[in-house]
């Protein structure tokens, strides 16, 4: 039995452990998923305590994207468990997780091109009038939109542009705040600072960690850039083939050792291949 | 930076005019359709007559229904091709309700409520076992064409309902079908600008992806758009139906429905989904409408006409993206 299934743990003597139990705000035990042929991951254990910032680092296809669309209800793992401070859940949907405060800013950033900066915003969280006819409040979405925006001076040419007209950064940084603008729980992103220029970058860093340092969120970032990632986590998760090999604390390593364990992997695999075809 | 000035006369107000004129989607379908009115109206003067507005507007009623349908389907990127087959035979479905003893207005219901489950199966058909749309109501489209011929035995019947206050309501009044497009055109409008479910529908067709990581119901969504043009042209048909009198089963539908998307694509909505303007719809219906009576009333040979027509649509589409090239530099 794990920890979190168990009331006992939570009401342990030691204060130590009680910390610890209702500490971690989400779990993972031994999830799986694979696409058809494609197994995406293996059996991934993972905690997030609360305000901490993990960071996942992996390879291309090493199944980080698809743990995180696990994590918020997008995809249902094949197997494997998830608990949300100490809960046991199961998401059927993406509205499933957002009811318990969980925000995605996908990869693949969710943006509607046909829809302007505020309908984006606030896509499928729309103010409405009369209940469940859903007339839309356009003019209070439209100002908060703009509000918020302004708050944390992400700049955006035109409120009622068109997201196909924003640029690749702009695009992204629309993507963030409209999950930073929830008062999430937990915040999972992926990828969030791809395309950003360096102004950009620096301003969404110092929101994300305005957001952990001050507001207790605890997130999963997801970034290929070590710079970024050293300058934000707390923790780091590296995935490699579906499985997490290594869990660090930031202030225990450093770039070069990170860099160091990522290439030594492809060198072992390397080698591997190598003797294979000797034999 | 942000404060360098406009450039010269940008600011002007026949500026502004201009751009405005030129961010509306509908701009080409206006010019095309003031065009042909105009032109039509020159020509013969008998155009402009009460007479004739009546009838061009009984004539369109129709298209500019399953074009306001179309608008919702092609928001999401999805094409309706059995929208004329369930406007054919959903006074088929009356007639046999209201033959097998059942009082008019419950036959209505009852055959309304069959238009919106042929839409149920389009729609889940579609999303369910992942067949492509343009298939799949195009074999209902065939489907409800050979159900209409064997229940009739390709025998053409009267309609009932011919008389009273409820015929003139329900299609026989001069202005009852073109009352009716108008209401539906007003709510599915509002549907599709004004509320939730419709920033849905053009989230779903503008990023099918984007819209389900968002949790919106993309499959729920397209299901209801399917459902709603059924209806829609179900009701047209029945109305229709009742202001012409009688039914004949002579044809499979694909005629009815291409001159609504038509109207729809020429009118500004994109057949790649994300984009979809119900005005524009109303006035592509218009510039079909006009077309075809224009064509009648200055005789022009029956030969002709469909080449003509073609040539027109041609026209009116190639308008449309060359001025949508223009437009861009106007648009924000
Ligand atoms: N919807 C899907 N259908 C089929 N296969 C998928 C799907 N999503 C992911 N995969 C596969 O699962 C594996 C993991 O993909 P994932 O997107 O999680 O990788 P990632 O670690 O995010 O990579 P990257 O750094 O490139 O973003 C890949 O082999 C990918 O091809
Ligand atoms: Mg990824």
């Amino acid at each position: 039995m794990t920890e979190a299934e168990s009331p006992l743990v939570e009401a342990s003597p030691t204060r130590d452990a009680t910390l610890a139990a209702s500490d971690v705000v989400l779990k993972a035990v031994g999830l799986t998923k694979r696409f058809g042929a494609v197994v995406a991951l293996r059996g991934i254990d993972m905690q997030l305590r609360r305000g901490e910032v993990l960071g996942l680092v992996g390879d291309n296809g090493a199944g980080k994207s698809t743990l995180v669309k696990i994590l918020c209800g997008f995809h249902p793992p094949d197997t494997g468990k998830i608990y949300v401070e100490g809960k046991e859940v199961s998401f059927r949907s993406v509205a499933d997780a957002r009811s318990l405060g969980i925000e995605t800013v996908y990869q693949d950033l969710a943006l509607v091109p046909q829809l302007t900066v505020a309908q984006n915003l606030f896509l499928n969280r729309e103010l409405t009038l009369f209940g469940k006819v859903g007339w839309l409040s356009a003019g209070k979405m439209r100002q908060l939109a703009k509000d918020y925006l302004e708050d944390i001076k992400v700049e955006i040419p035109d409120i009622d542009a068109e997201a196909e007209s924003l640029s690749g950064g702009q695009r992204q940084a629309i993507a963030v705040a409209r999950a930073t603008r929830q008062n999430a729980k937990i915040l999972l992103l992926d990828e969030p600072l791809a395309a950003m220029g360096a102004r950009e970058s620096a301003l969404i860093v110092d929101l994300v960690k305005d957001l952990s340092r001050n507001r207790g969120v605890s997130m999963i970032v997801i970034d290929h850039n070590y710079t970024h990632l050293f300058e934000l986590c707390d923790r780091l998760n590296v995935i490699q083939q579906g499985r997490i090999a290594l869990d660090q604390q930031v202030k225990d390593t450093t770039v070069e050792e990170l860099t160091t364990f990522m290439v030594s992997e492809y060198r072992r695999e390397l080698a591997a291949g190598q003797q294979l075809l000797e034999q | 930076m942000r404060q360098t000035p406009a450039p010269k006369g940008r600011g002007s107000v026949a500026y502004r005019l201009v751009q405005r004129a030129m961010q509306q989607r509908e701009l080409t379908v206006v010019l095309v359709t003031l065009f042909v009115i105009i032109y039509f109206g020159s020509v013969n003067s008998a155009f402009y007559t009460t007479a004739n507005i009546i009838t061009v507007c009984q004539y369109l009623a129709s298209i500019a229904v399953i074009a306001f349908g179309e608008v919702l389907i092609l928001s999401l990127g999805e094409i309706d091709l059995s929208a004329g087959a369930v406007y054919l035979s959903s006074p088929w479905f009356l007639y046999l309700f209201w033959h097998s003893g059942m009082p008019i207005g419950w036959a209505i219901v009852a055959s309304m409520a069959c238009c919106a489950g042929v839409g149920m199966i389009n729609g889940l058909i579609t999303v369910w076992l992942n067949v492509s749309s343009l298939i799949v109501t195009l074999a209902v489209n065939y489907v409800l064409f050979g159900f209409v011929l064997i229940e009739s035995n390709d025998i053409q019947v009267d309609m009932p309902g011919q008389t009273g206050h409820f015929s003139i309501i329900f299609g026989v009044g001069a202005w009852s079908t073109t009352l009716w497009a108008a209401v539906m055109m007003l709510a599915i409008w509002a549907l599709l600008k004004r509320t939730r479910f419709g920033l849905h529908v053009t989230a779903t067709g503008g990023n099918l992806l984007a819209a389900a990581e968002s949790g919106i119901r993309v499959r729920r969504v397209k299901v209801w758009c399917f459902i709603i043009i059924s209806a829609a042209s179900g009701l047209i048909g029945i109305l229709d139906a009742i202001r012409i009198g009688s039914i004949n089963p002579g044809s499979s539908g694909l005629d009815t429905v291409l001159p609504g998307i038509v109207a729809a694509v020429v009118g500004g909505t994109a057949l790649t989904g994300g984009r979809g303007t119900i005005v524009g719809a109303a006035l592509g219906a218009i510039f079909l409408g006009v077309l075809e009576d224009g064509f009648n009333l200055i005789g022009v040979n029956a030969n002709w006409f469909y080449l003509a027509e073609g040539v027109m649509i041609l026209v009116a589409m190639v308008a449309n993206t060359q001025l949508g090239i223009v437009a861009r530099r106007f648009r924000r």
